[in-house]
């Protein structure tokens, strides 16, 4: 390895000693690809013309106020519907640099499956997608989805049957198979140097809401808002900020049924530290270091460990961790949808709710604010389980 | 540091054979079948044992040995009780190589220096965690062989000579050959000639090597000293026996995978 993939402590290439030379090839290939014109230039045609970047900084006009502004960076209108789709297609063309015909990912409520079926078809990539059988069997759309665009969706049996045992999954498939296939992670985890490429191939969100915010308002904003769950999102937003020390960094969590039950997936804030997926991290563990389920209302937010830069940002202070339940998620969803006309995903949802008490109590204070929150995925995907959840008359009203 | 694979190879040397090692899950279907199926394999004449500790996400594991950790952690297997088991193994055994093979967030969970000290005091001679490779096995291994424990490390087909160096300086005991890509289970057999691998570790080297993943029949153990291993390991075929069988099943298996070492 050229680098050392850690980020403080964390990180670091814990995968087995067969799949290291699989790893440095990728290193390799990143690394020159990033000094490659031509790689960025088919990188950034695909990102322009086929995915719609960039995609626009909206400031809310019925939420907030004069004093307390809340922009929206808008990852909801990209192609695919959610963040997903730059590093997909970044990935992509490092699977071709490498001369991989073969793709293979995890995915937990199928959001990262359906980007790497795209990539795959638009690539001309055969694509195998592992996924949880008990999600597979709840998420029956996206699994269509995937069928669609060309890709084959294996449900796994093992463990838990969800997010986690996929990500087994994926990882014993790529040690026998690395030869000619590139293992698409979906998000700022796993071994060195996944944590490092997805978050690279992600930082161009918040590079643009820098760019954006500074040209519209003339100065930075005082935080940016993600919600976490991998951190994918979180991390290609918080980047380009983390230099500047007066912009507040707030990552959020699922909080699930609440942070003291059991039924959450706050890893930063109630995890302990440990190994998971090939770094070292912070993870939802029992005494005895068996990996616990997690739970969220929103799958793509519903895993266990989490990126390493995180565990790494909270440990030297730079990035706060909070957390939203469902509840305050759902509010958040309906909120959103009522007062703006977009319908975010859940995991944004979460984001959303925190930044909403955050204007709350700025305005209360008389304090000015510019918030602005990564609004990384739209809701259609979620519309289903919100027809199930969100009992309308009741839950409307308390939202006015 | 002087090990009970130092002796046993020696000893197996002078009488021409190679060494076989049968892996088992602890607790799987329960810890007292543990014991008995160990002291059977023994008795059945496998010159050292590997035991699993159960990890509820073995990357590493094929289905085999992923649903012997489920079965064991449905049952009940702890960390303590693994070790109690193996103290009482050894108390009884006090020759026999004893290896734990397990996964690194189990052994940071209650601290690194103390599941080290656990595993001493149980009477283990080595460590091997699936998922943690050379480049970043110093800082396992050194608390590992401070109090005697040896610090085990993979090499496959595809690593390079510079790793190899660097996993013949750090592996003690012996060293684990993986006999193919992919993880562990019985469903696809080793690939046959392996002198390419034991010619270059020999080059750096490395503790004696010992092949591994897809062995379940007497000509795989063969081909493997034949490729020039020191000795070779059956997991995922002893566990199925055991499971669908029972112990006595198992120790046949070994004892003919066990024959199969001996000069011809
Ligand atoms: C819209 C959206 N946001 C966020 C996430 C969470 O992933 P990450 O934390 O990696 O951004 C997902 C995952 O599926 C998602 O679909």
């Amino acid at each position: 390895m050229k680098l050392d993939g850690r980020f403080g402590r964390f990180g670091g290439v814990f995968a087995p000693e067969i799949l290291v030379p699989a790893l440095e090839q990728l290193e390799d290939a990143f690394l020159e690809a990033r000094d490659d014109p031509a790689f960025q230039d088919e990188l950034n045609t695909l990102l322009t013309k086929y995915a719609g970047r960039p995609t626009p900084l909206t400031l809310c006009r019925n939420l907030g106020s004069e004093k307390v502004r809340i922009y929206l960076k808008r990852e909801d209108l990209l192609h695919g519907g959610a963040h997903k789709t730059n590093q997909v297609l970044a990935q992509g063309l490092l699977a071709k640099r490498m001369g991989k015909t073969r793709l293979i990912a995890e995915t937990g409520a199928g959001q990262h499956g359906v980007a790497t079926a795209m990539a795959g078809a638009l690539l001309g990539l055969k694509t195998q997608v592992y996924m949880g059988a008990k999600d597979a069997a709840r998420q029956e759309i996206n699994v269509f989805r995937m069928r669609l665009m060309g890709a084959e969706v294996i449900p796994v049996e093992a463990g838990s049957k969800t997010l986690k045992d996929a990500v087994n999954e994926a990882l014993r498939d790529w040690t026998a198979s690395f030869a000619d296939t590139h293992y698409l992670i979906g998000t700022v985890t796993g071994p060195h140097p996944f944590p490092l490429i997805v978050r690279e191939f992600q930082r161009i969100i918040g590079a643009e809401a820098r760019a954006q915010c500074l040209e519209e308002t003339g100065r930075l904003p005082d935080a940016v808002v993600a919600c976490v769950g991998g951190g994918s999102n979180a991390m290609g937003a918080f980047a380009d900020f983390v230099e500047d020390e007066g912009v507040k960094l707030i990552g959020v969590e699922p909080a699930g049924h609440g942070m003291d039950t059991p039924e959450h997936g706050a890893t930063l804030q109630k995890g302990r530290e440990g190994i998971l997926h090939g770094a070292r991290t912070f993870v939802l563990q029992d005494s005895d270091g068996q990996i616990e389920e997690s739970w969220s209302v929103s799958a793509g937010l519903d895993y266990p460990a989490v990126g390493p830069e995180h565990a790494h940002l909270r440990d030297i202070g730079r990035a706060d961790y909070v957390g939203a339940t469902d509840d305050e998620a759902l509010a958040a969803f309906q909120t959103l949808s009522r007062r703006e006309g977009i319908i975010p995903a859940f995991e944004s949802a979460h984001a959303l709710a925190h930044a909403l008490k955050m204007a709350k109590q700025a305005e209360a204070e008389g304090r000015e604010m510019t918030i602005v929150v990564n609004l990384s995925g739209r809701g259609d995907k979620d519309m289903a389980q919100a027809v199930q959840i969100l009992d309308f008359s009741a839950r409307a009203e308390a939202a006015e | 540091m002087n090990t009970r694979y130092d002796s046993m190879f020696a000893r197996l040397k002078d009488k021409g054979e190679g060494a076989f090692g049968a892996f088992l899950m602890l607790g799987d279907p329960d810890m007292e079948t543990s014991l008995k199926a160990l002291e059977a394999l023994v008795e059945a004449g496998v010159d050292f044992l590997e035991v699993g500790i159960p990890f509820s996400d073995p990357i590493a594991d094929g289905p085999t040995i992923q649903a012997a950790a489920m079965r064991a952690l449905k049952a009940g297997a702890t960390q303590a009780k693994c070790f109690d088991v193996l103290e009482r193994f050894r108390a009884n055994n006090p020759d026999t190589p004893v290896g734990v093979l397990t996964y690194a967030n189990l052994a940071l969970a209650h601290g690194y220096d103390q599941f080290c000290d656990s595993l001493a005091k149980a009477g283990v001679d080595s460590l091997l965690l699936a998922d943690v490779p050379s480049i970043e096995a110093e800082a396992f291994a050194e608390p590992a062989a401070k109090v005697g424990v040896a610090p085990v490390l993979i090499a496959a087909g595809n690593t390079p000579d510079a790793t190899l160096k660097r996993i013949a300086g750090i592996s003690r005991g012996y060293t684990y050959c993986v006999a193919r890509e992919g993880v562990t289970g019985a469903e696809t057999a080793m690939r046959t000639d392996h002198s390419a691998l034991m010619d270059r570790l020999k080059q750096a080297g490395s503790a004696p090597p010992v092949l591994g993943f897809g062995i379940s029949k007497p000509e795989h153990v063969q081909s493997a000293l034949q490729s020039g291993a020191a000795g070779a390991i059956s997991g995922s075929a002893i566990v199925s026996a055991l499971a669908a069988e029972g112990i006595q099943a198992a120790a046949k298996l070994a004892h003919a995978l066990k024959r199969a070492t001996l000069p011809q």
